[in-house]
């Protein structure tokens, strides 16, 4: 079963954050995303640049405007997607995220699982 | 590659090629069609390589028709008879120190003999994910200490059950992606059947090996008629069922009575028996319902679970009416099931028989916004149109 995993951060928690602290939290991301690599469960990362674009319809026209969709301190900052036996391993594996320990509250750095939908059907 | 099937040899070749290229370019300069160049080059090595390879095996001969006759004959009669691994070998790659997901790769790749691309590829992973995730599980077996061998009795009963399990999650695999808009990928479903048919030669008194294989062709002689010419799903009362593979369903019924007969029954066989049951219909209306309803009790006895009591569900609903089958719905609504697109589509296909299309086409909307699969929930949202 295939996991999108979607990584919030806050701009305000990472410019805060002693440059210790930082590249610490730099080589455990490395760390974690090896030992996913090497279990095989790793399907793709990708870090997101902070310059998105939105596509809306405004009247007939789709028009491009700056900034994310949505409004708000936390935004999208990265994401990968695991191949994992269980829901449980996936959220074991979110649980373990290294980031995840410098955001809390509601305005904090956190991570989003989404199941993938498959293209494949059983029977009706 | 595509000129000689030989994928080890052929990446050799090309190898030679660009170290003599690098060489040469070196040397006089860069051909005027390097790609060209490279080409004849690989294709020169290629062919050394196979002459190479021809030589040394006529060594090899030579050193075989030097070997005393008597030490290549037949072994005495009283000796064990030619070794067939592969039980050895299923049992070894569904061992239990391994997650369900390497153990389908590991069949796949040491029993099924396909490459790691074609695996990666029927699972829509990247080739590396899927290579790292062999060496991992072979890594694992080394760790545990797993042994090429049959394992001692008291184990083996759990062990072969495992290996069954195994077979059951590639056929559903294949047979899931053969239908909607997915591309048929590698044929997993025929991988499956290949490799459970000569589990039960190997096994022939086996009655859930037999039971398996009985359940995979009944369920795959299905498979011509289950999508529609847009690759939408088409749910069993809907079926054209002149389209199902009347040779394949023969099989499966033969092996599960002779199973049913012979055998201990179990879980399997209950399941190919009440495929059996589907596949002798004509209709929906004359299928013998009540006893897919007593097949559907055995089975809950046998292997209780959410999945089995939703089908029972369906089975009862056909049986003693629509009302009958939503009461049964209510023993599942706290269970694992609550909230999963399947509860919601049976629920909402029992409340329209029950007159209730209102509610039948909320309970629709509802599965399809939970389904997890697309040609799912593009069905169930066609079913929830056809209501409003």
């Amino acid at each position: 079963m295939k996991y999108l995993m979607l990584i919030y951060g806050n701009e305000q928690i990472w410019n805060s954050l002693p440059a210790g602290d930082l590249s610490t939290l730099i080589g455990e991301v490395d760390a974690f995303n090896e030992a996913l690599r090497a279990s095989g469960e790793l399907v793709e990362s990708q870090g997101l640049v902070s310059r998105p674009r939105s596509v809306r319809m405004v009247g007939d026209a789709p028009v491009v405007t700056d900034g994310p969709y949505l409004e708000a301190k936390e935004y999208v900052g990265s994401y990968f997607v695991v191949d994992v036996d269980s829901e449980e391993r996936a959220l074991e594996i979110a649980r373990s995220y290294p980031a995840l320990r410098f955001g809390s509250g509601p305005s904090g750095g956190g991570l989003e699982v989404w199941p993938l939908m498959t293209g494949t059907g059983g029977d009706l | 590659m595509r000129r000689y099937g030989d994928f080890t040899r052929a990446e050799d070749a090309v190898q030679e090629a660009m170290i003599t290229a690098v060489e040469a370019w070196r040397a006089d300069g860069v051909p005027e069609h390097p790609a060209g160049w490279l080409r004849t080059v690989a294709a020169r090595r290629y062919v050394d390589q196979v002459r190479a390879d021809a030589a040394r095996q006529r060594r090899e001969h030579a050193v075989l028709d030097a070997t005393p006759r008597d030490a290549l004959i037949a072994p005495p009669p009283d000796a064990e008879p030619p070794r067939d691994d592969l039980l050895e070998l299923l049992f070894l790659c569904c061992h239990p120190a391994l997650g369900p997901s390497a153990q389908v790769a590991l069949t796949l790749r040491a029993v099924g003999g396909l490459t790691t691309p074609e695996i990666a590829a029927a699972f829509l992973v990247p080739e590396k994910t899927m290579g790292q995730r062999i060496v991992r599980a072979k890594q694992r077996l080394r760790e545990a200490g797993a042994r090429f061998d049959l394992p001692p009795e008291p184990e083996r009963g759990p062990r072969l059950a495992a290996v069954r399990h195994v077979l059951y999650l590639i056929f559903n695999e294949g047979y899931a992606a053969s239908s909607g808009p997915a591309l048929r990928r590698v044929d997993l479903t025929g991988q499956a059947i290949r490799l459970t048919r000569r589990l039960h030669r190997r096994l022939p008194g086996d009655g859930e090996v037999a039971g398996l294989l009985a359940l995979m062709l009944l369920t795959e002689a299905r498979g011509p008629a289950r999508t529609g010419p847009e690759g939408d799903l088409v749910p069993l009362a809907e079926q054209d069922r002149t389209r199902w593979d009347r040779t394949a369903i023969a099989e499966g019924v033969a092996l599960v009575t002779r199973a049913l007969s012979t055998a201990p029954v179990g879980p399997y066989q209950v399941q190919a028996a009440i495929a059996a049951v589907h596949a002798e219909a004509s209709s929906t209306e004359d299928t013998d319902w009540p006893q897919v309803l007593a097949l559907y009790e055995l089975l809950e006895r046998l292997a209780p679970g959410p999945a089995v009591t939703l089908n029972r569900a369906v089975a009862l609903g056909m049986v003693r009416g629509p009302r009958a089958g939503l009461d049964l719905l209510h023993e599942l609504a706290d269970g694992p099931l609550a909230g999963h697109h399947r509860l919601l589509a049976v629920r909402a296909h029992l409340l329209e028989r029950a007159g209730e299309p209102a509610a039948a086409a909320r309970a629709w909307r509802e599965a399809a916004r939970l389904a997890g699969s697309l040609p799912e929930r593009r069905f169930l949202v066609r079913q929830a149109a056809r209501l409003s």
